[in-house]
Order: C-alpha cells, then sequence, then structure tokens
C-alpha cells in the first residue's frame, strides 16, 4: 500500500508521516513535491502540517494553488482517500474540499501541547477501527485552528454527521475548557460529503509511539490500511493512472 | 484593496486591541476589527479595468469568501 505525502515550501510534518506510515506501520511512502502534477499510483494521499508558503497571506491560502492541488482534488472525486493534518486541513479547507476556514486561536496564542479528542465518526476511511466516543489523546501545534463556518454549513456538517472529532475532556464532555482554540461546536476535525476526505488540526502522526507520549494517532493510518485491504472493489490507483 | 472579516465572524485580534485601548483610558473605543491592506500595480489603462482585475484577485485569492469580505478603492 502506498501513501502519498504532499511536500510544499514550509512542510515540517512531512517526515513525520513518512516515518509513521514507513517506519512504524511498514506501508509504503512516497514524498511528492508540489510542483509535481501527479501522484502516481498513491493508494492515500496525506496533506502533512507545517507553514506552507511560510503562512503568507492565510494560512494554506497559496498552496491550494501548486500544481499538485488538481491531481490531489481528482484523487479525491475518484473516491481516493486524503486525509489533511494541520496546515494540511487549512490547505483542503482553502481548496475548498473541505467547507470553513480558520480564525486566530481565541486566545492569540499558538498553542502546542496533548488535547483529548472524542471520536464522532467511524464510518470514515480513517476512523473505522475505532468505536464512536473514544478518547483520543493527540498532540496539537497551532496558531490559527479556530475552524469556523456559517451556521448553515455548520448545520449541515451536523445534520450528515461530517464532524469527525470534536475537543473534549476525559470524560468525553466538550467544554470550554477542553476546547483549546475557540472551534464551533468544538470541531477538531470533519470530513467531506463522501465521507473519503478527512481533514483535523491535531497531529495523529506524531503521536504513534508510545515512547513520545502517545500511540493513538496510529488509529487513523491503521484504520485507511485496513479499510483498503478489505475493499478489493477500491479502484483508486487504477482510476487514476488512467487519468495521468 | 481592504480585506476585513465579515461583520459575523469573532475577530480575536480587533478585540484584543480594543481591550488595550480601553485599558490605556480611551473608553471612547467601543469596538476594533483588524484587517489586511493590498497596494496593487496594475498595468492597465482604465479605472474600470483596474478594478475588474483587482475585484477578481481579491475573489480568488486575497479575501477568503467564507470570513472576509473586500473594499476596493483606485
Amino acid at each position: 500500500m502506498k501513501f502519498a505525502i504532499v511536500v510544499f515550501p514550509g512542510s515540517n510534518c512531512d517526515h513525520d508521516a513518512y516515518h509513521a506510515v514507513k517506519h512504524v506501520l511498514g506501508e509504503g511512502a512516497e514524498f511528492v513535491w508540489h510542483k509535481e502534477t501527479t501522484l502516481a499510483t498513491a493508494d492515500v494521499v496525506i496533506v502533512p502540517g507545517g507553514f506552507s508558503h511560510g503562512d503568507y497571506l492565510r494560512t494554506g491560502a497559496i498552496a491550494r494553488f501548486s500544481p499538485i492541488m488538481p491531481a490531489v482534488t481528482r484523487f479525491a472525486a475518484s473516491g481516493g482517500p486524503v486525509l489533511g493534518i494541520c496546515n494540511g486541513f487549512q490547505i483542503l479547507l482553502e481548496c475548498g474540499l473541505l467547507p470553513g476556514a480558520m480564525l486566530r486561536n481565541r486566545d492569540l496564542k499558538f498553542h502546542c501541547e496533548f488535547v483529548g479528542l472524542r471520536l464522532e465518526r467511524t464510518d470514515t476511511p480513517f476512523t473505522g477501527l475505532g468505536r464512536a466516543g473514544q478518547i483520543l489523546r493527540l498532540p496539537i501545534a497551532h496558531g490559527e485552528g479556530n475552524y469556523y463556518a456559517p451556521p448553515e454549513t455548520l448545520a449541515r456538517l451536523e445534520d450528515h454527521g461530517r464532524i469527525v472529532f470534536r475537543y473534549a475532556n476525559a470524560f468525553g464532555e466538550t467544554t470550554e475548557q477542553a476546547n483549546p482554540n475557540g472551534s464551533v461546536h468544538s470541531i477538531a476535525g470533519i470530513c467531506n460529503e463522501a465521507r473519503n476526505v478527512v481533514g483535523l488540526m491535531p497531529h495523529p502522526e506524531r503521536a504513534c509511539e508510545a515512547a513520545i507520549g502517545s500511540s493513538d494517532g496510529l488509529l487513523l493510518f491503521k484504520s485507511v490500511v485496513s479499510m483498503l485491504s478489505e475493499r478489493g472493489d477500491w479502484q483508486g490507483s487504477a482510476s487514476l493512472a488512467q487519468q495521468a | 484593496m481592504f480585506v476585513t472579516l465579515k461583520p459575523s465572524v469573532f475577530d480575536p485580534q480587533g478585540n484584543t486591541i480594543a481591550q488595550a485601548l480601553q485599558s490605556l483610558g480611551y473608553g471612547a473605543v467601543s469596538e476594533v476589527r483588524q484587517g489586511k491592506y493590498f497596494e496593487l500595480d496594475l498595468n492597465v489603462s482604465t479605472d474600470g479595468e483596474a478594478r475588474q482585475v483587482a475585484s477578481e484577485v481579491a475573489e480568488r485569492v486575497l479575501a477568503n469568501p467564507v470570513i472576509e469580505s473586500f473594499r476596493i478603492e483606485t
């Protein structure tokens, strides 16, 4: 199984994602420079965290126009699983693969800490091995993770069960205190209508080994591997090769 | 070109600045909204053309329509 990890100028979690996939999980991983225009034969695409293009203008606003992005959009449209982490999530918001936008954290501080997350949905490629209501401990590292969506978008996300992760305390309660950045409805991660594109602010790739604090992030990577291994009918790679 | 957060969107920076001004004794300041300002040099011959290019650029790149609105002056 091959994970394509898109690299933008300023990405800095690309190697963390590579390490998690390749060395912890033992799956194939490959970096794809943002100037490329195809994803070759990727089975999964990761848009990693960092500060693409220095976060100039807005987070993800410039990366969105990178030559690789049409290929990512095609991959997503063909049903391929796409995971946007932190800045990768911000890029997916800017390019419209996911709805909403990020504002500065409500306290204007950069938060670098472990947070609690309540897993809301297990019907995405990245959460299939989880259990709804499960609490995950993952690190966050961002200054602009205050998720915002207009009321009608928010209602649609709630109604269609597209909020995949919420910030929560150890008891699974979505309190103000457990919400590190002021996100509406304590939203930490969402998915698209077709559920194959998932974005979240916390960093699962930095939480794949107990030795560095948590291995809860493995759930996301193991889930997608398990889903793809079981689903022999998934033709993402083949259809992409045809398009290329 | 002025890009500002829509009135319905909370502006944590503007809020903090307003509090700072109030604590400095400027009680008359009730609200602050912070925005961005861009100067574009355009190779066009008319005001209309300039506005057209500027608004396209604003809509597509410089402003995020989910949270921001823009105003153009030529």
